[in-house]
């Protein structure tokens, strides 16, 4: 049992795998607060990885009003990443719905097809790379490029990180820990979505806050 | 569920699982804290060999310019990050939060483990940077590009990049525990602890910990990207520019940009670094003089308050930056705007004090000394944030002694108020009344003397990070001994500190035994079956909270404080919202 | 077990602690000889808005610490007192709110009122351009078209320090002082347009009270009038790198006449293209040496070389002509004027022991070359050449 299992147990509150503990209430009926400490914990990173991307997106904005620089013809590939993401979100979301008709071996495939698309996603973000780099798109030089590859990494090693925690929730259903694996579940799809989100929000901003619109949010000639 | 069942997840626990490794949040706030002490060492020895060349120029020949400014720029970058984040953050924030709340830990105390030795980590990288080929970066703690990555600057060829790593390796530490301190405050109450009925240290920290959560992104951003400025040539920072007779490659880049997203990230750290200050030292206050902290509530709304406006100030840092100079009328007045929570929280603070019984122990006397210069950097901060005021004081003394006495005096002034005041609760032991006194007195008045004249030298316009100040006309030789005077007085500052030091260990052993709650203090964390707390803090059932943490002084009860697990028939519940309560005092 | 009893006596060496601090305070501000310079320049608003700041900040600050006083001695612990319990008071809090927002106004609105002229320069001002670049300073007058030439670092060479665009017409009837001290005419207001080649600087004389950075990539500005006649020193206020401290200029401000005098001596950058004059008439060995010390200034070499033996960034030129110097590579060299000239003209060819390799290239004609070393020669160690 790890200690946040031990932590939940010591507050002398019965614990299910589905039923969300209680026991912090309030005096004075106040309402209760349902929701177990890793997905709030999960809320509050995904908040700090809002401002993350946040903050990038307001340097990228800021530094392409510079005016050097150039519109980057964007290779098909980003397409199929993003839709290899979206799938992988929606796999997830099938591997999470919980009531009385879950198939727990359909349940079990569709999770594992939520991290092997995830996989595949980084996959075709690499590979856009390595056509952008043929095609003279550097690290340095265009910052439309500089920003493609430092977004792109960045959001990919969010979902690396999100694989870190399927991996566990993967091993928890192999381990036939149903409940665990269920929980974990609802919060991979949850992240998933999330990062998907973050990505069709640096594509659209990478592909359509161009330089001259960067320009005129930033009050620059 | 039987006590012992919680705890049948570990095995047989080894000394290294204890004390080393060990999950348990006081051993790693402790782990904290001696890590921050030890390397706030380094940056007070870093702040006396900057003190040397500025007190007596010329003497010493291993300071030269170079190393002068590396001293500076480490000196800053350890005190404010190393030091007083992971100290209130880490240290004050991981052994009073589940204490004051009632929980048994930390929700995520695997999580919370690995946040200690990353940050060490991060600690060790930084050292490491004394030593690469270069030294350590020389730029300011503030670390602006061009100069940081270019030559003519210390440290940019190596050193900037173990500093930019060192910090994002910080930053990861600082978001593990964050989700920790964050997660715990809103799941892990105990019964009957409502937001509302915390002890003020514990919002102090919840609220800074947001902060941080926000904030620090920032910094990671701008650190990513100078890396690639600095490794891979790209120009997110740097524009077209000539260099020691070289024209460089970089094209496009723009230094306000690294400013505005640093700042972002700055100006709420100076808050990270102050909130839980203002909490701890109301709790402080309300304990040694027996009486309830006056107007809880609005202490909480200032401490959100000041924590969201502390979003929209960040380019008061930055109005002689060349930034479109538009942009000073909004910041002068969100930043004149963030005065007033702040004034309040004084005013509370006062207000404390007034009708109060006021018992001056070591804690207390820190606590004043807390008052009484947050009150002189505060009000200097009003001269900084308002825009035209700030033109000709910009970048001079006037700013040093400004953030010394607000970010370097009174936040430390609390830090070792809570030492004193926690002590007892960490070990068993009272810390030495008579060391304490000394250390007090010695600190207090020694930072008085050091920066109170500081302010002057900066309206001179005397201006910050110069190496020596010989032979210009406008700058009278009465500053020049002024700056030795300073000098010898930091020196001894600096020595009074190793008494605080020698204290703490020699404590462990001689110090007098406390008792579980020698203050008699109402706030959860005394009121523990152990002194100090074993591992899960409460033995076989968890507190209930019945009241809120400042029943103090309570007309017609037994003593003169009622723990807030007392029995509700104990009385002492908090005042109703809206409604005001107040009695003359009732001799006892 | 209770805490050990406090005496409620130390209590009064807190409050005598607090009101000599207090007093202290009080009386070092009337009696401290740290004031600010002379104002010299129209911004007396700012130094107005400082002093308002100072008495409502003082007041505070006197009045925070002498409650804390009273509090001191009225309420420390005595055998039987208790305190009162009042957790709150709205009534109190709401008025305290109030009142300290109308002080906040009263701060924040001449601020601002101050603010509001200083970001709008006056449509006549002269334009003057301060370049900044580690570690000196140089300054350019726009000539009659009343525009200043564009410049791009590729264009920087040694007869074009500025950096300014052949291609642009406007810059070659730029007047270019390429030196670290300006003249500017009494009375009239001037814009000035900062730029830097390398790094962050900032402009700051303080008796002007108005100052900017310069950032590298854009034109940043301020603008003030000059009051007073005289000599003002410079400062850079933004860290720069190791010769931050000795980044030097001057502004000399003249009655009008001179300035125009003055003006008018100042070459054009079309002028200072063209080659050389060989006017160079070798001069005396006097002058040599004291041209030689007028050129460590104005071309920035003191940021570096003290001529006093002190530790700098780069090697102390007192006692250098003659010795033997140890190179990083462990090769040595004895400091003749080949040796001055090598390194002048070549800067990064060796590195001395014990010194970072970031001397600058600068463009240093003969005779210029000729004065500073007979400078440096003077400064003691072997006698120069004839």
């Amino acid at each position: 049992m790890r200690g946040g299992e031990a932590l939940l147990r010591s507050t002398g509150v019965p614990r299910d795998g589905h039923e969300p503990p209680r026991g912090f209430e309030a005096m004075r009926g106040r309402p209760r607060w349902l929701i177990d400490p890793v997905s709030v914990g999960l809320w509050v990173f995904m908040g700090v990885a809002t401002a993350l991307f946040s903050l990038f997106l307001f340097a990228y904005v800021m530094r392409i009003a510079g005016g050097d620089a150039a519109a980057i013809a964007w290779p098909k590939q980003v397409w199929l990443s993003t839709a290899l993401l979206a799938l992988a979100g929606i796999a997830m979301q099938r591997a999470a719905r919980t009531g009385p008709s879950r198939d727990e071996a359909a349940a079990r495939r569709a999770l594992i097809a939520g991290g092997l698309l995830a996989m595949a996603f980084i996959g075709v973000q690499l590979w856009t790379w390595s056509i952008l780099s043929q095609a003279q798109v550097r690290l340095n030089g265009n910052p439309m490029g500089s920003f493609f590859y430092l977004l792109s990494a960045m959001h990919g090693l969010h979902v690396l990180g999100g694989l870190a925690g399927w991996a566990v929730a993967v091993h928890a259903a192999a381990r036939g820990d149903d409940a665990r694996a269920a929980r974990l579940t609802r919060l991979c799809a949850r992240y998933w979505h999330f990062l998907l989100f973050v990505w069709v929000v640096l594509f659209a901003a990478l592909a359509g806050i161009t330089p001259e619109l960067a320009a005129r949010l930033c009050g620059v000639q | 569920m039987a006590y012992a069942d919680a705890h049948d997840d570990h095995g047989p626990q080894s000394f290294w699982t204890k004390y080393v490794w060990s999950q348990d949040h006081k051993v790693i706030a402790i782990q904290y804290a001696g890590t921050a002490i030890l390397v706030g060492l380094v940056g007070v020895a870093l702040s006396n060999l900057m003190r040397l060349q500025l007190g007596f120029p010329g003497v010493f020949k291993f300071i030269d310019p170079e190393h002068y400014y590396q001293f500076v720029t480490m000196h800053g970058m350890i005190m404010v990050i190393y030091l007083l984040t992971a100290l209130f953050l880490g240290g004050f924030g991981n052994y009073c939060i589940p204490l004051m709340v009632g929980a048994r830990d930390m929700v995520f105390p695997f999580l919370n483990m690995l946040s200690f030795w990353v940050y060490l980590l991060s600690v060790i990288v930084l050292m490491v940077s004394f030593f690469v080929p270069g030294g350590p970066t020389g730029a300011g703690w503030t670390l602006y590009p061009p100069q940081a990555v270019l030559p003519g600057t210390p440290g940019a060829s190596w050193g900037i990049v173990l500093m930019l790593v060192s910090l994002a390796i910080f930053i990861v530490a600082a978001t593990m525990g964050g989700l920790n301190y964050v997660t715990t405050v809103l799941q892990a109450r105990t019964r009957g602890m409502t937001l509302l009925r915390m002890p003020l240290t514990v919002w102090g920290i919840f609220v800074a910990t947001i902060l941080a959560l926000l904030a620090f992104p920032a910094l990671f951003v701008s650190a990513v990207m100078m890396l690639l400025d600095r490794l891979l040539g790209t120009s997110f920072f740097m524009p077209a520019l000539i260099t020691m007779g070289q024209v460089s490659e970089y094209r496009g880049g723009s230094p306000l940009l690294f400013q505005h997203l640093f700042w972002f990230f700055g100006h709420p750290e100076v808050y990270i670094v102050a909130l839980p200050a203002f909490g701890i030292v109301s709790d402080l206050i309300s304990v040694h003089a027996r009486k309830s902290i006056f107007g809880y509530r609005q202490m909480v709304w200032a401490i959100v308050a000041i924590g969201v406006l502390s979003v929209v100030v960040w380019a008061h840092h930055m109005f002689v930056s060349g930034m479109n100079p538009y942009f000073g009328f909004f910041f002068a007045t969100t930043t004149l705007i963030i005065a007033v929570p702040t004034a309040i929280k004084v005013y509370n603070w006062l207000l404390t004090l007034w009708r109060g019984d006021i018992h001056l122990s070591v804690p207390m006397l820190f606590a004043l000394g807390f008052i009484s210069t947050f009150a002189i950097g505060g009000l200097t901060g009003l001269f900084l944030g308002n825009v035209s005021v700030d033109i000709p004081l910009s970048n001079t003394y006037f700013v040093v002694a400004h953030f010394h006495m607000v970010m370097g005096v009174s936040p430390i002034l609390v830090v070792f108020g809570g030492l004193y005041h926690w002590y007892p609760k960490i070990s068993g032991r009272m810390l030495n009344d008579t060391l304490g006194r000394i250390h007090f007195w010695v600190t207090f008045l020694g930072t008085y003397a050091i920066f109170f004249p500081m302010h002057y030298l900066g309206v001179l316009g005397m201006p910050r990070r110069y190496y020596a100040y010989e032979g210009y006309e406008f700058i009278p030789p009465s500053a020049l001994h002024l700056n030795t005077f300073i000098s010898v007085v930091a020196f001894v500052v600096a020595t009074a500190q190793l008494l605080f030091v020698f204290n703490l260990l020699w404590s462990l052993k001689y110090g007098r035994a406390s008792g579980p709650n020698p203050w008699r203090a109402a706030s959860l964390e005394w009121q523990t079956p152990d002194t100090p707390p074993v591992h899960g803090n409460w033995g076989p059932h968890l507190p209930v909270a019945y009241r809120w943490a400042y029943a103090y002084s309570v007309p017609g009860a037994p003593e003169d404080f009622i723990a807030q697990n007392a029995p509700p028939e104990a009385g002492g519940f908090e005042p109703e919202p809206g409604h005001d309560t107040a009695t003359r005092g009732v001799p006892a | 077990m209770a805490a050990r009893p406090v005496q409620g006596g130390l209590c009064m060496v807190m409050a005598i602690a607090l009101i000599v601090i207090v007093v202290g305070s009080v009386l070092f501000h009337f009696l401290s000889p740290w004031v600010a310079t002379p104002l010299a320049s129209n911004w007396h608003q700012m130094d107005a808005t400082l002093t308002i700041t100072l008495v409502i900040t003082g007041v505070f600050f006197i009045g925070i610490n002498l409650f804390v006083v009273w509090t001191l001695l009225r309420y420390r612990h005595k055998e039987g007192l208790r305190a009162a319990y009042e957790p709150n008071n709205h009534k109190l809090e709401r008025r305290l709110t109030l009142f300290t927002s109308i002080g906040i106004m009263a701060l924040l609105a001449p601020g601002l009122f101050v603010y509001a002229e200083y970001v709008e320069p006056p449509k006549d001002a002269l334009v003057m351009e301060v370049l900044g670049q580690q570690w000196q300073w140089r300054y350019r007058f726009p000539g009659p078209s009343g525009k200043l030439g564009l410049t791009d670092p590729r264009f920087v060479a040694g007869n074009n320090p500025f950096g300014i665009d052949p291609g642009d017409p406007n810059g070659r009837e730029d007047i270019v002082v390429n030196s670290n001290e300006v003249h500017l005419p009494l009375g009239r207001p001037v814009k000035v347009l900062l730029r830097s080649h390398d790094v962050l600087h900032d402009f700051f004389a303080p008796p002007f009270r108005a100052r900017m950075n310069m950032v590298p990539g854009m034109v940043t500005s301020f603008w003030f009038t000059p009051t007073q006649v005289g000599r003002f020193e410079v400062l850079c206020a933004q860290l720069c790198g190791m010769g931050h401290s000795n980044m030097r200029g001057y502004v000399v401000v003249d009655e009008p006449q001179k300035f125009a005098a003055w003006l008018k001596e100042q070459p054009t950058h079309a002028m200072a293209l063209a080659p050389p004059a060989a006017a160079a008439v070798a001069a005396a060995p006097g002058d040599r040496v004291a041209n030689g010390k007028a050129l460590a200034q104005s071309k920035g070499c003191v940021a570096c070389h003290t001529v006093d033996g002190s530790a700098g960034v780069g090697p102390t030129w007192k006692g250098l002509f003659g010795k033997t110097e140890t190179m990083a590579d462990g090769s040595t060299a004895k400091v003749d004027e080949a040796y001055i000239h090598d390194f002048i003209r070549n800067p990064s060819a060796r590195v001395v022991k014990g010194f970072q390799p970031i001397m600058p290239k600068l463009d240093v004609s003969d005779e210029e070359m000729a004065a500073l070393t007979a400078y440096i020669a003077s400064l003691g160690g072997g006698a120069a050449r004839p």
